[in-house]
């Protein structure tokens, strides 16, 4: 046990237009990356419920990644400013709850950006490494180890 | 009724009917000067005057005031009649040699020249009192009256200065029959105030002269019926009975599928820029400005004057005022570089001006422009390479006394110069309309950094906006020329007839839905949504989204308190049932 190596889970939700997109550039275009994110595809960032944060943490997450697009390029316009805005507020909700705001990321990555989703993958699973596995008192991984 | 006998021929009127109107029933022409149908008769001509037998008593009466009785017989035209009339008229000669209208009635009645002594040939005033009646009875501004009597009667303002009662209307030059009364004429008498302007500026006026549709309207600022209830003038004038002074402001609702905004621009206003002198220098003008001074019907005909009358020796043009600028606009309105070479053209064209232009960079980018500054470059305008920083009239030779000195950093020769002229040419820039920030509140569409209205896709969707059957065309959208402008507009009408005809109309499958049972009516989904897709209903109390123009970006799904906005396929429970299975190892 001592010996295995912590494997950070990371929920990513990512923007149909932009940063689905880019990762799929990053597959098609080969690049190796650390396969911790795992991918659930969302319209636009504006689309990402706080809930959806709180969810992922509650089912055994150790970090979340939500992806939109550059502010001023969203597809549907201001989505992206409102991801923004959400992330800003549960940021700190979240450091109140024991959850280090490291582990709740915010990017932009464009639909050209294979490699800075590459980038992002492999330096969030590392950092999530760092800070170690979450463990959240009354989270589902605890039903689960039983 | 009033039975009489005018000339042998009995007719009946109502009481109250002078003998001139029986005449006119008769179709019997009495002629007449002083009179007119709008004023009350004032009989100061005499020229009407009838033989009226009444009973044993004949006599001769003025038959524009007189009023009818029962059993009158009158003559026109008898030997008595026609005698004291030659004896009238050429005292009318007398006293206004140069009036038409008393040469003619002069011409009629076989006399030709005057017995009595003429004082001033030119003399065309008759003191028939028409422009005095007019002006107190209809205008009601009483500026104008009779002075003096006898010989030394005239028409005058009181004590002869500016009278501030006149209005500058010139109802008084409209009446007057022998052009006594004339628009320069008052100038020359001073009997308007010297502030009011004439001609164009009535209250009533076609506003300019390409003006489409070609009809006047009210100023209801300056009109005198709207001040004081009188006159009504125009109206009464207008045969066609086109002028309705009750005419209100109408506020009509049209329901429209599809709107384009081609609200235009406006000029960048000069003043903004203190060093240029606009405003100070009244040589200094903008591009507008002298657009109006060089069409043909410009107050100067086409001439390009200085506003000292003369034609100028030499004229500066300078480029970007306003634009390309970090303290006004930092944008390129596009069409001043063209326009400054139509100028130095055109004043190459009509004057011998040495002309200098002053640019940053040429920019002639459409077909045919390059060619066009080519021929400039060989007509001899001289281009000279720098920002202008100042525009001065103090002069430090004597050559520079009396003219405007711009100062200049010519960039290509690498010094600073100073060039007297006689007239700059500001070329201004566009900015977007007076009134952009309200239409873009109104209509719901963003504006770029450069205030204009902001295009769909800067490449791909250049005139539409975010919001589906708004579109955009002209420089409202982005400065730009005639050409540019029009294909525009022709593209923006295209895609909103085949919005309209299509007939069938795509829409998003994910877009969202709120569930009416579980909305409280919060609103907060309401000013998220960047299409305008959703409205509230205030009878329902709840908000509903117009299937149309939702994008399915589910913004307002998760801002939705209540969970009552859910997007189809991307529903709340389905992404937490992502995110369970993520974890199902």
């Amino acid at each position: 046990m001592s010996n295995e190596v912590f494997e950070p889970k990371i929920v990513g939700f990512l923007c149909n237009w932009c940063s689905y997109t880019g990762a799929d550039l990053a597959g098609t275009a080969r690049m190796t990356y650390a396969p911790n994110v795992r991918i659930i595809r969302v319209m636009c960032s504006g689309r990402v419920d706080p809930q959806f944060v709180l969810k992922a943490f509650h089912e055994g997450a150790d970090g979340v990644l939500v992806s939109g697009c550059h502010p001023g390029d969203c597809h549907y316009q201001e989505g992206n400013y409102k991801a923004l805005r959400r992330h800003r507020l549960l940021s700190k909700m979240l450091e109140q709850f024991g959850i280090e705001k490291e582990r709740f990321r915010l990017e932009w990555v464009s639909a050209a950006e294979g490699v800075k989703f590459q980038q992002v993958c492999n330096e969030f699973t590392e950092e999530i490494r760092r800070l170690g596995p979450l463990n959240l008192n009354g989270g589902k991984h605890e039903q689960r180890k039983a | 009724m009033i039975k009489l006998t005018i000339n042998n021929q009995q007719v009946e009127v109502l009481p109250g009917t002078t003998i001139l109107q029986a005449a006119k029933k008769l179709d019997i022409k009495i002629p007449t000067l002083c009179y007119h149908p709008l004023l009350e008769p004032y009989a100061a001509c005499r020229v009407c005057i009838v033989e009226r037998i009444s009973g044993e008593v004949s006599d001769l009466v003025t038959s524009c005031n007189t009023k009818v009785q029962d059993g009158w017989v009158v003559f026109t035209d008898s030997e008595k009649t026609i005698k004291a009339r030659k004896l009238i008229v050429e005292m009318l000669m007398a006293q206004a040699p140069a009036a038409e209208p008393v040469k003619e009635i002069a011409k009629e009645l076989g006399i030709e020249k005057t017995r009595f002594e003429i004082t001033d040939p030119e003399e065309k005033c008759i003191l028939c009192g028409l422009c005095v009646r007019t002006c107190e009875q209809i205008v009601g501004a009483n500026a104008i009256s009779f002075v003096e009597r006898g010989k030394e009667r005239k028409v005058y303002t009181p004590y002869g200065e500016p009278s501030e009662a006149c209005i500058g209307c010139t109802a008084c030059a409209f009446f007057c029959p022998t052009e006594a009364m004339t628009v320069e004429d008052l100038k020359g008498r001073k009997v308007i105030h010297e502030e009011l302007t004439l001609g164009p500026s009535t209250a009533i006026r076609v506003p300019i002269r390409q003006a489409v549709p070609m009809v006047p309207f009210i100023d209801t600022e300056a009109c005198i019926h709207f001040k004081t209830g009188n006159c009504k003038l125009c109206e009464k004038v207008c045969e066609r009975e086109a002028v309705n002074h009750e005419m209100e402001d109408e506020e009509i609702e049209v329901e429209v599928g599809s709107i384009i905004l081609a609200s235009g621009f406006k000029p960048f206003d000069a003043k903004r820029i203190p060093a240029y002198g606009y405003g100070r220098f009244p040589n200094v003008i903008t591009a507008l400005d002298f657009e109006k001074l060089v069409n043909a019907s410009s107050p100067t005909g086409g001439k390009i004057l200085c506003t000292n009358g003369e034609e100028p020796k030499s004229v500066a043009i300078i480029h970007c005022v306003g634009s390309r600028d970090e303290n006004y606009n930092e944008y390129c309105s596009r069409v001043c570089c063209m326009y400054s070479l139509k100028f130095a053209h055109l004043i190459k064209e009509k004057t011998s001006a040495k002309i200098y232009d002053f640019y940053i960079d040429m920019r002639c980018f459409g077909k045919g422009y390059e060619e066009f500054y080519h021929r400039l470059l060989e007509e001899g305008t001289t281009f000279i390479r720098g920002r202008v920083s100042e525009i001065t009239d103090i002069p430090l030779t004597e050559e520079e006394r009396g003219k405007l000195i711009i100062r200049v950093e010519d960039t290509l020769l690498g010094t600073l110069r100073r060039i007297p002229v006689d007239m700059v040419i500001l070329a201004t820039g566009l900015e977007p309309g007076m009134d952009q920030n309200e239409l873009a509140r109104t209509f719901n569409i963003s504006c770029s950094q450069d205030t204009f209205f902001l295009e769909r896709h800067p490449k791909l969707a250049p005139v539409s906006t975010f919001s589906d059957g708004i579109f955009l065309a002209g420089a409202c959208q982005s400065p730009k020329d005639i050409p540019d402008t029009v294909a525009q507009a022709g593209a923006a009408a295209s895609e909103a007839l085949s919005l309209a005809d299509r007939g069938v109309f795509e829409l998003e499958p994910i877009t969202a839905v709120i569930d009416e049972e579980l909305c409280a009516g919060c609103q907060l989904c309401v000013g998220l949504c960047p299409f305008t897709a959703i409205t509230y209903n205030k009878e329902k109390g709840i908000s509903e989204i117009n299937d149309a123009l939702c994008k399915g970006c589910g913004t307002c799904v998760s801002a939705c308190p209540s969970g009552a906005s859910q997007q189809k396929h991307f529903r709340d429970e389905q992404i937490f049932a992502e995110i369970e299975g993520i974890f199902i190892d």
